[in-house]
């Protein structure tokens, strides 16, 4: 016993004492706490705590987020995403637990939402819910326009300020959270709760619906890529303007919406057309409508006038025809007379060539010309005739002169060849050659006696060739050579 | 209005945008003086029609705000005069 009692001698705890001073040891130790995990098992109980494990690829950890904390969240805690949670540990004596209170969570970088967010998108994509053929035009002039935002702040008033200036109508405001736990369903519910409004009961169906939030961080906007939300706008029949953030921001509602606007005033500006320049081109169409009503009458009377001021009075168009034919029927038997009287100066004309008078006068005028001519010619004749036989005579005579006869009857004499050709120079001649010599009163043949004429006719030159007239003067010393 | 019909519908029923696009082919066909005067008459008839009732359309201009109020189950249930504080 004794020796039981020594080693027992550590304090004895109660099993509450004991999970209290571990609770406070733990909860003293750590007291705050920031821890990289993964969700898994995440469950939303009715009271609006959250529920889930923080776990890694080894270990597993309770956690709770009481319902105080869960509303502030900017995103839906789901399975598998990646957070980093901030609080403190905790024991639950009664069921030997222990789990950590996180009093914020986020997710872990954007990058991991950006990559959760293309994830869903593309599977949004694939079921067509952004397909361009499921958007519907946007009413010209909308009667009634459901807004979907939260009814405090800056949005509504924006979208209501623009509308009032554009064109006021009739908005019906559902209001909503934008933002934190819950936000997403609400949305969703209300693109419903509009879209499910018939019109029979004392509420008017919209016929245009816009789903407005400002501009936030991409937690702050993470309620409009919820499926829930992008599955709701998508579905409603009720055409829908999606203007979520700034222009930079887009969300997945944006693909599923109608017509996306950059901001809640712009959607407000692609709501409704501006009033006062509808008004004005009414009234333009008006005043041209009631001025047309005098001036189509008066148009076509003025037509009317033109063409019958066009159109020439009968009395001109017989005017110009029987003005034609006066002067036709004037120009006609003066026409005949100019013809007779042309013919007539042709025939005078004619006939006064004929006349016999000019036909006498002409033979008169011949037969004086005929008779002075032949009294020219007698004399003329007898005067050429007497002039002829004087010329004639004395060429005779000189012709008796010149013959060489003459000259033979003076002494002289021809050698003729044998062919009867004058032999003029002793050239010609050679030695027993034949030739005949013509003298006065007869021819007689002869022979060469001598064969070298040239120096024989070298010494007496001018005596024994020529024959002729220069021959005449020596002829007899020229004629003893040749003998 | 009168029994005269746009596109199978009485003036009456246009929505604003039918109305004045129905109103600007009026106003030019009797501009081009191209329509025989008896169609022309009805034309202007149709066209007075049609400028009252996009006139009425746009007077009818009043902003209404209300902000739907929900039941239990989160459903529309009526409306109440919305205030933008």
């Amino acid at each position: 016993m004794a020796s039981n009692e020594a080693t027992t001698n550590a304090h004895e705890f109660t099993v509450s004492e004991l999970s209290g001073a571990l609770k406070r040891t733990v909860e003293d130790r750590f007291g705050y706490v920031r821890v990289r995990a993964e969700l898994s098992g995440v469950k939303r109980a009715a009271s609006g705590h959250i529920y889930f494990a923080l776990k890694d690829d080894s270990a597993v950890m309770d956690g709770v987020m009481w319902r105080g904390s869960a509303t502030k969240l900017s995103f839906v805690p789901e399975d598998g995403l990646e957070v980093v949670a901030s609080g403190k540990l905790t024991t639950y004596p009664a069921r030997s637990k222990y789990q950590m209170v996180v009093d914020r969570m986020e997710p872990a970088g954007a990058g991991a939402l950006m990559a959760l967010l293309e994830e869903r998108k593309k599977k949004l994509a694939a079921e067509g819910l952004f397909n361009s053929d499921r958007k519907k035009p946007i009413p010209f002039l909308p009667k009634v326009i459901g807004v979907v935002t939260s009814p405090t702040g800056a949005v509504i008033r924006d979208i209501l300020h623009r509308l009032n200036d554009r064109f006021p109508r009739h908005v019906m405001v559902w209001p909503v959270l934008v933002q934190g736990e819950g936000a997403a369903d609400q949305v969703a519910k209300a693109i419903e709760g509009f879209n499910a409004i018939d019109g029979s009961g004392n509420l008017l169906r919209p016929d245009l619906l816009i789903v407005a939030r400002g501009g936030g961080s991409i937690e702050d906007l993470w309620g409009f890529n919820e499926e829930a939300v992008v599955r709701a706008a998508a579905a409603s029949d009720i055409p829908l303007i999606s203007a979520v953030g700034h222009e930079t921001d887009t969300t997945l509602i944006d693909y599923a919406s109608d017509l996306r606007a950059p901001t809640p005033t712009g959607a407000a500006e692609m709501a409704v057309p501006v009033r006062e320049e509808l008004n004005y081109t009414v009234a333009d169409l008006g005043r041209r409508l009631s001025g047309l009503k005098v001036s189509m009458i008066a148009d076509r009377l003025e037509r009317v006038k033109g063409l019958a001021r066009g159109l020439p009075s009968p009395r001109d168009l017989l005017g110009l025809a029987s003005q034609r034919f006066d002067e036709l029927s004037d120009r006609l038997p003066r026409g005949l007379q100019n013809v007779t009287q042309k013919k007539d100066i042709q025939l005078s004309r004619l006939a006064g060539g004929l006349s016999a008078g000019r036909l006498v006068q002409m033979k008169n005028f011949k037969g004086t010309q005929l008779e002075t001519t032949t009294k020219r010619l007698e004399p003329a004749y007898e005067r050429k005739l007497a002039d002829l036989s004087q010329r004639l005579n004395s060429a005779g005579r000189m012709l008796e002169s010149l013959s060489y006869e003459r000259v033979l009857d003076r002494g002289f004499a021809l050698v003729e060849d044998a062919s009867g050709k004058p032999v003029a120079s002793s050239g010609e001649l050679h030695a027993e050659q034949q030739v005949s010599v013509r003298f006065k009163d007869g021819t007689r043949g002869m022979k060469v006696l001598d064969g070298e004429p040239v120096e024989t006719v070298e010494a007496p030159k001018p005596a024994p060739k020529p024959k002729a007239k220069p021959k005449a003067k020596p002829q007899n010393t020229n004629q003893g050579s040749l003998f | 209005m009168s029994d005269v019909q746009i596109g199978g519908k009485a003036i009456a029923d246009l929505s604003f945008e039918e109305a004045m696009g129905a109103l600007e082919q009026v106003v030019a066909k009797l501009e081009s003086g191209n329509a025989p005067l008896e169609q022309s008459i009805d034309l202007y008839t149709q066209g007075t029609q049609l400028k009252a009732h996009c006139e009425a359309k746009l007077k009818d201009a009043q902003a209404k705000i209300e902000k739907i109020t929900l039941d239990e189950n989160g459903t529309a249930a009526g409306t109440q005069p919305f205030d933008v504080e």
